[in-house]
């Protein structure tokens, strides 16, 4: 039997680092990406990664700590033991890719230095500059280029993903390879995989403007959703608090401009018209610090932003008048500054054209990151408490230690695995870790520990004497999927052929008007009443993509085509995000719900997942039982002041 | 071609420019068009209605929805390479008024601020043309193939933590470790020349950015372990000595990484390692 072969789709951190660990183990990969990998979003992330780390550790903090500030933060909706799994991994994570060279700040004695990050009191978050995505993603691309030259791994850049081929029906349905397209000469083809890895990361572009790249639509993603895999969770998207708005797209400003020590504000004073330096510190008002004096700025994600959302929208405290607030670092040493966040103060001097060691920053919140994602199972380590536990404190025993196999047993072909056999989910396009909210600097551990731990469930899962190989399947299989996307692709073009010209029809409006629809109704504050006024909407946009017509008819490196195809798939996963939020009848981490504002464990301490109803083309969402047998779910308060507890929440959404 | 950085305009013109920039205006982007390869060139003009904010990728998302010339033709949408739209993954990288930069930094604010400005785009023009500003830089991965810029681990399990470094050394690399693949460089570079035949990517100058790396990981304690294959690599023909010394490329680098200094530190280098290899007799 000749060699089996895997296929990553997606050259960001996970899908690069599952690439580096399954050619390691000797199977051949196919690695596919919409741009050459070295330019995936992963260069977009800034602030950090988390990791127990000796200094921390002798403080009292602890991997088991650092799992259980993330269930905590993610408001107790993700899956309990990959999370276990992922904290203890976090430290030697650090060490291999200190190993593979990423330049990590260092202290004066030549130890990698640490910063703060939201959701914790420890300094756990190790750094590269402000630009510590990209420098995970160069040392991941350049291991990748080593296999590469080995012949080890075979790059197809500027090829796009269209379609899983799969065989069998329900639970023996089975992943066997994909449909992908070069977006250069527009070839088809179908590709053979004994299984497949989806590492394609989120889906800003559904909410139009965003902090993500101009890739992430989604499509890949819902094209899965279409063909049987279950979405998890997928109302759960993430605002993150500070962004600088723009006309293209929304920068985004790092947490680490808070972990160094940048203070959130607003004159107390509406319409105030003082520059910022001029107004004295009593005349300011640092929100954060005063309703949550523990944590301060460094409050999570979701609780920064419905706070700013409050001060801007309900209060019109806004500065200017406008959706903005102070994001203010001037008070620290301008030469720190550039050594810390050199990177990001760059991109904001850049493009506002104001230096912001000197000048306060003007930020507001913007989409930003999928909890949510492709539904994954996992096979349990061997850590089971006889009940789960309360909250952990910071110098407690811990009720594990931070060995491998507790969370996960390590290379089970099921980790990370959806519901279709063969066909994994890695990365932020995974459900598995962050629940309702991620934590600042997690996200590049969960990509990176997918790759790595779960790698080898792909392994063991080709190899499995059980797993069948692909060489001797029919070869109708996949002809069936290249002309189900051929004559998707011919309908496309020819729509450009006989354009009526009609705007309603035109792609990118389409696309522009399900991102406002989606920013309006389904971020911040949500509401029943609104959510089924957007679903309304993205019924009626689905009528007119059934009729979209093209500007292009080029048969060579049609670009509109592509943005065109993605935009149908948007439509479809927008659906199921609003419909599992209308259904979501409580709040929960980045789910607020104006009509539901408290929490309720007792029907809602559920995964949603979303199936795709084949004859009704619409989204069928179940909620069943988080699995949660290692920490009990407590009251999430980030130590909010007693004085603000009469307002717990914004008042109001304009939306 | 044109001057690479010609028309560079000072950060005062810039600010200024800023300053006095009408919103609600109209500008004209002037857009040097190809069908694909060996099909020719021709020149297209757009009037795009700008914002205070309004960059380049903003305004090419607006003909991508309004595909219509100044000439009131209807055209198709105009394609181009992006990616992050924040400068750092280089995807965006065009000719703009004469000079080689990243499309989502350029402000038409700052260089378009009177009514019916024109800004000009072109494709690159070291690299082959794939459709109108999008270009295939494949090349220069290759070249760090050509240079093995990776540290040689001895694989992913866990063996510990890597070398120790100091603060002023980890800032040193990181510097290097910037360069986000662009080609900004190389644009700049009259030594640097298209060359579409992959058979003579080994033989052709490799430019500034690869050599860069080479610096950079010869610079690591365990990336030291190929210095001799890196800096062979650059020994021959298209190798370092290829360097004009023109020093355009850490004009145009939008990262700041000192290019020529990583030219003149690995060309020190190739020297030594050419003396001891002579005198090793190998």
């Amino acid at each position: 039997m000749a060699e089996q072969r895997v296929i990553v789709v997606g050259g960001g951190l996970a899908g690069l680092a599952a690439s580096v660990r399954i050619a390691e183990a000797g199977l051949p990969v196919d690695l596919f990406s919409m741009v050459p990998v070295k330019r995936s979003h992963s260069v977009c992330a800034q602030g950090g990664i988390n990791a127990c780390n000796e200094v921390a550790r002798q403080q009292g903090y602890s991997e088991y700590e650092h799992f259980d500030e993330t269930i905590y933060g993610g408001d107790f909706l993700a899956d309990q033991h990959p999370v276990l799994e992922m904290a203890n991994w976090a430290p030697n994570i650090i060490d291999l890719l200190d190993r593979m060279g990423v330049p990590f700040n260092r202290t004066a004695e030549g130890y990698r230095d640490l910063r703060l990050f939201g959701g914790s009191l420890f300094k756990r978050t190790h750094f590269a500059g402000a630009t510590t995505g990209q420098q995970l993603l160069y040392a991941l691309d350049e291991q990748t280029r080593r296999y590469e030259s080995e012949g080890k791994v075979k790059k197809y850049e500027f090829w796009e993903f269209l379609w899983p081929v799969t065989q069998g029906e329900g639970d023996e349905k089975r992943c066997v390879g994909i449909v992908a397209q070069d977006m250069r000469t527009m070839q088809i083809r179908a590709f053979r995989a004994a299984a497949v890895v989806m590492a394609t990361g989120g889906n800003g572009l559904i909410f139009g403007k965003s902090t993500n790249s101009v890739i992430c639509t989604g499509g890949a993603a819902s094209r899965c959703y279409q063909e049987g895999a279950w979405y998890g969770n997928p109302e759960m998207i993430q605002v993150h608090p500070t962004a600088i708005p723009g006309a293209d797209k929304l920068r985004l400003m790092s947490e680490s401009a808070r972990g160094e020590g940048g203070r959130v504000w607003v004159p107390r004073k509406k319409g105030d018209t003082r520059r910022p330096t001029d107004i004295p510190e009593a005349e300011r008002y640092y929100f954060l610090e005063e309703r949550y004096p523990a944590y301060g700025n460094i409050v999570p994600r979701d609780i920064a932003t419905r706070e700013i959302f409050d001060i801007c929208v309900n209060e019109g405290m806004g500065v200017d008048g406008q959706n903005q607030v102070y994001l203010d670092l001037t008070h620290r040493d301008p030469e720190y500054l550039t050594r810390k966040l050199g990177g990001i103060l760059d991109i904001y001097e850049k493009f506002v054209g104001v230096d912001p060691r000197f000048t306060p920053m003007k930020i507001f919140p913007a989409v930003h990151y999928s909890m949510g994602g492709l539904w994954t199972d996992y096979t349990p380590g061997d850590y089971m408490p006889d009940v789960p536990k309360p909250a952990h404190k910071s110098g407690a025993p811990v009720p594990v230690d931070n060995k491998m196999g507790h969370g996960l047993t390590i290379g089970a072909p099921n980790n990370m695995m959806s519901n279709i056999k063969g066909l994994y989910a890695f990365g932020e396009v995974n459900f598995a870790y962050h629940g309702a909210n991620r934590l600042g600097a997690n996200a590049l551990l969960s990509c990176i520990f997918d790759g790595l731990c779960n790698g080898v469930s792909v392994v063991n899962f080709v190899r499995d004497s059980g797993t069948p190989g692909v060489d001797g399947l029919d070869q109708s299989i996949y002809d069936r999927v290249v002309r189900q996307e051929q004559e998707k692709h011919d309908r496309l073009v020819n729509s450009a052929r006989s354009a009526t010209g009609d705007e309603a029809y035109n792609p990118y409006r389409i696309a522009k008007e399900l991102g406002d629809e989606m920013t309006a109704a389904s971020t911040v504050v949500k509401t029943g009443e609104r959510l089924e006024r957007a679903l309304a909407k993205v019924a009626e946009l689905r009528d007119r993509y059934a009729k979209v017509e093209l500007c292009d008819a080029a048969s060579w490196t049609n670009q509109s085509l592509s943005f065109a195809r993605a935009t149908g798939d948007m439509l479809i996963l927008a659906e199921a995000m609003l419909k599992a939020g209308l259904l979501r009848k409580e709040s929960r981490g980045a789910h607020y719900r104006k009509d539901f504002p408290e929490r309720d464990d007792e029907n809602f301490f559920k995964t949603s997942i979303a199936r795709f109803n084949p004859q009704t083309q619409q989204s069928d969402i179940e909620f069943v039982p988080v699995r949660a047998p290692l920490v009990l779910p407590r009251a999430r308060t980030y130590g909010k002041a007693d004085t603000k507890a009469g307002k717990p929440q914004p008042a109001a959404a304009h939306a | 071609m044109s001057g690479a950085y010609a028309h560079e305009y000072n950060a005062e013109t810039r600010r200024a420019n800023r300053q006095r920039a009408k919103p609600g205006r109209s500008i004209i982007l002037k857009i040097k068009r190809c069908d694909g390869p060996g099909k020719p060139s021709r020149w297209e003009s757009f009037k795009v209605p700008v914002e205070p904010g309004s960059n380049v990728i903003s305004c090419l998302k607006y003909i991508a929805s309004h595909p219509v010339t100044t000439d009131g033709k209807r055209t198709t949408p105009v394609v181009w390479d992006s990616g992050c739209l924040e400068e750092v993954c280089g995807a965006c990288t065009m000719v703009i008024n004469g000079r080689v930069r990243q499309s989502c930094s350029c402000l038409i604010d700052e260089y378009a601020p009177d009514e019916g400005d024109t800004l000009t785009l072109e494709p690159m023009s070291k690299f082959p043309v794939i459709r109108d500003l999008w270009v295939d830089r494949e090349r220069m991965f290759h070249a760090l193939r050509r240079v093995k810029a990776w540290v040689p681990i001895d694989g992913t399990y866990n063996l510990g933590p890597g070398p120790k470094e100091s603060p002023e050394h980890q800032q040193m690399r990181y510097a290097l470790s910037e360069c986000m693949t662009c080609g900004c460089c190389l644009e700049a570079c009259p030594q640097y020349l298209q060359e579409s035949d992959p058979e003579k990517w080994d033989t052709s100058f490799i430019g500034a950015a690869a050599i860069n790396q080479v610096r950079l990981f010869n610079e690591h304690k365990t990336g030291k372990r190929l210095k001799a294959d890196r800096l062979e690599a650059l020994m021959g023909p298209g190798g370092i000595t290829d360097c004009g010394n023109a020093q355009n490329c850490v004009k145009v680098c939008p990262k700041g990484i000192p290019l020529t200094e990583s030219i003149a530190a690995v060309g020190r280098s190739t020297t030594v390692h050419a003396f001891t290899r002579f005198f090793k007799g190998r």
